[in-house]
């Protein structure tokens, strides 16, 4: 039975090839993270993290102003996402059929395709040249619109999981569309809802050019909205591609601090995920 | 208050294929009536008619009437939302909110219709698990999510649900079919006692249980009644051929 054992060959080989090929990604995740690990972490501390920059050639300094500036930029930019784009999803879900639903779906996944160098331009051209300046609110603002597609998708994926038996249920207990949405739908997708949100987030706490764009970068502590603001993204690019050695060293600290924050949000979603796909 | 069920001359389309073809019955008030007939011969469509469940799919269309006591379903002056939670409705498949504590599944219909407040709700809530027969077996653990009791235990959880917002008429699809015969013979016996309140209208394929439990059997092939009867009789001694055809297994 030669044929047999051919086949039984070609098998294992696929089977192998495969392996190798998930291993890889792991493989360059676990590189990326040892590499980031053992540069970063001699520079992060607790001054590190809460001082403004310190000019080239003076000892300290840190990341403060960055790591404010870039958790209150992805605040405000899922403060604007999750409700517009959870709405959004309700209605897709609500009208799975209708035109518009089609032409939503579409456009969301383009969106997704979108460069997020061209939502900073975007945001930059109708935004910041109109007021004038710089500013987290517009860094705020091109973030919510990377968030935006990642969060309807997953959102309505989330809502789809609510069986129909159970939407049925809700109406036949004398439950009008809207109450079922709010007493049942979403609050028995919670968890999912929230996972995709978190992803979102850890998307975009990394996305650097859309807050370049717009927010630019600072050396100062937040004052107001309408300021430039610093991010962890845009201080890791231009001190990495500095010619100073300690600036070089800093921008590997601050990608450890990112890194750290965005393998938490993936790991907790993945894990939140996990269990809620056990309740059920 | 329990109230009859009179259904009068109704038909239903989904688009252009007519389901059930100008029926006419009645269930009388604080009586069981079995609804039996072949898979696919319009049972469930019909019984989703009486709470208008049914109209909610898209390119669905009745005509005739159908009235609760007195008053036409379809009348302008009534409140399909309203209707439904006038009518309950159990399902072939339990489906108690899993998301929600078995206390607060019983009370979820309380709630949304600010039927109770307070301590009062907790009183409605126990008498409805009592009255569905499972209130000892829940008593100890109200908190547990609804999803995680058996399934028998959940379609009693589903009934007690259901008279926690006082309906008129009790709609039943196949509520056994996921059961076992234990499950089964409680279910049955809680019919049996919900048929003193409420006018209970069940779909079933068991033959027996529909023999065991109703008062009255209606018989519907391809949409249309064939035969409807007091159910010893109708058992007895069926009156359409294809009414003994289909129960000795002749047809369906
Ligand atoms: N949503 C729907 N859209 C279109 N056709 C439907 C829909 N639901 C049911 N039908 C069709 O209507 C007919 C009657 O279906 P119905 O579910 O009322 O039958 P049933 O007697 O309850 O069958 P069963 O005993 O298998 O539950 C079937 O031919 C079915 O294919
Ligand atoms: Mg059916």
């Amino acid at each position: 039975m030669t044929n047999r054992r051919k086949r039984k060959a070609l098998g294992l080989l696929f089977e192998a090839l495969c392996v190798l090929a998930a291993s890889i990604a792991i493989v360059v995740l676990a590189l990326i993270l040892y590499y980031v690990f053992r540069r970063g972490i001699g520079v992060v501390g607790f001054v590190f993290l809460t001082s403004l920059p310190a000019p080239v050639g003076v000892a300290g300094g840190g990341i403060g102003n960055a790591l404010i500036g870039s958790l209150l930029m992805v605040g405000l930019g899922a403060l604007i996402a999750v409700p517009v784009c959870i709405a959004a999803a309700v209605f897709l879900d609500q009208n799975p059929a209708s035109k518009l639903s089609a032409f939503v779906r579409f456009a969301t996944r383009v969106l997704s395709g979108v460069p997020s160098m061209v939502i900073g331009l975007f945001v930059f051209g109708q935004l910041v040249l109109r007021t004038g300046n710089y500013s987290a609110l517009a860094g705020g603002i091109a973030l919510s619109i990377v968030m935006a597609p990642v969060i309807t998708l997953s959102a309505e994926e989330m809502l789809r999981l609510v069986p129909s038996s159970q939407r049925e249920a809700s109406m036949a207990l004398g439950a009008s569309k809207q109450q079922t949405v709010f007493r049942l739908v979403l609050p028995g997708a919670a968890g999912g809802l929230i996972v995709g949100v978190m992803l979102a987030v850890a998307l975009a706490a990394g996305q650097t050019a859309p807050v370049l764009l717009t927010a630019l970068t600072s050396r100062f502590w937040l004052e107001s909205l309408q300021q430039p603001t610093a991010s962890l993204p845009v201080l890791i690019y231009h001190y990495a591609t500095s010619p100073f050695a300690d600036w070089q060293a800093h921008a590997w600290g601050a990608a450890l601090v990112l890194v750290t924050a965005i393998l938490v949000l993936n790991v907790t979603a993945q894990l939140s995920l996990g269990l809620s796909n056990r309740r059920r | 208050m329990a109230q009859g069920v009179n259904i009068e001359n109704f038909s239903f389309w989904y688009g252009q294929s007519q389901v059930v073809k100008n029926i006419s019955l009645s269930a009388p008030v604080r009586q069981v009536t079995a609804l039996i007939g072949p898979s696919g011969c319009g049972k469930t469509t019909l019984l989703r008619s009486i709470n208008r469940l049914h109209e909610l799919h898209p390119g669905t269309r009745a005509a005739g009437r159908i009235a609760i006591g007195e008053e036409d379903i379809f009348s302008a002056a009534v409140d399909p939302v309203d209707l439904r939670r006038r009518v309950g409705m159990i399902f072939q498949k339990p489906s108690p909110f899993p998301h929600l504590s078995v206390f607060e599944n019983v009370a979820a219909g309380l709630r949304l219709h600010g039927l109770a407040q307070g301590k009062e709700i907790a009183e409605r809530v126990e008498a409805c698990l009592r009255k569905a027969a499972l209130w000892e077996e829940v008593k100890d653990d109200l908190g547990r999510k609804g999803a995680l009791l058996s399934g028998g235990q959940q379609q009693r959880l589903c009934i007690a649900r259901a008279l926690a917002v006082e309906p008129e008429v009790f709609l039943m699809d196949e509520p056994c079919a996921s059961l076992d015969p234990v499950g089964i013979m409680r279910i049955e016996e809680l019919i049996r006692e919900l048929k003193h309140d409420y006018t209970v209208i069940i779909v079933t394929h068991n033959m027996h249980q529909a023999s065991r439990i109703s008062d009255q059997t209606a018989f519907v092939l391809n949409g249309e009644l064939v035969e409807v009867g007091r159910t010893k009789e109708f058992f007895l001694a069926p009156t359409d051929p294809r009414t003994e055809a289909y129960l000795t297994w002749k047809i369906g």
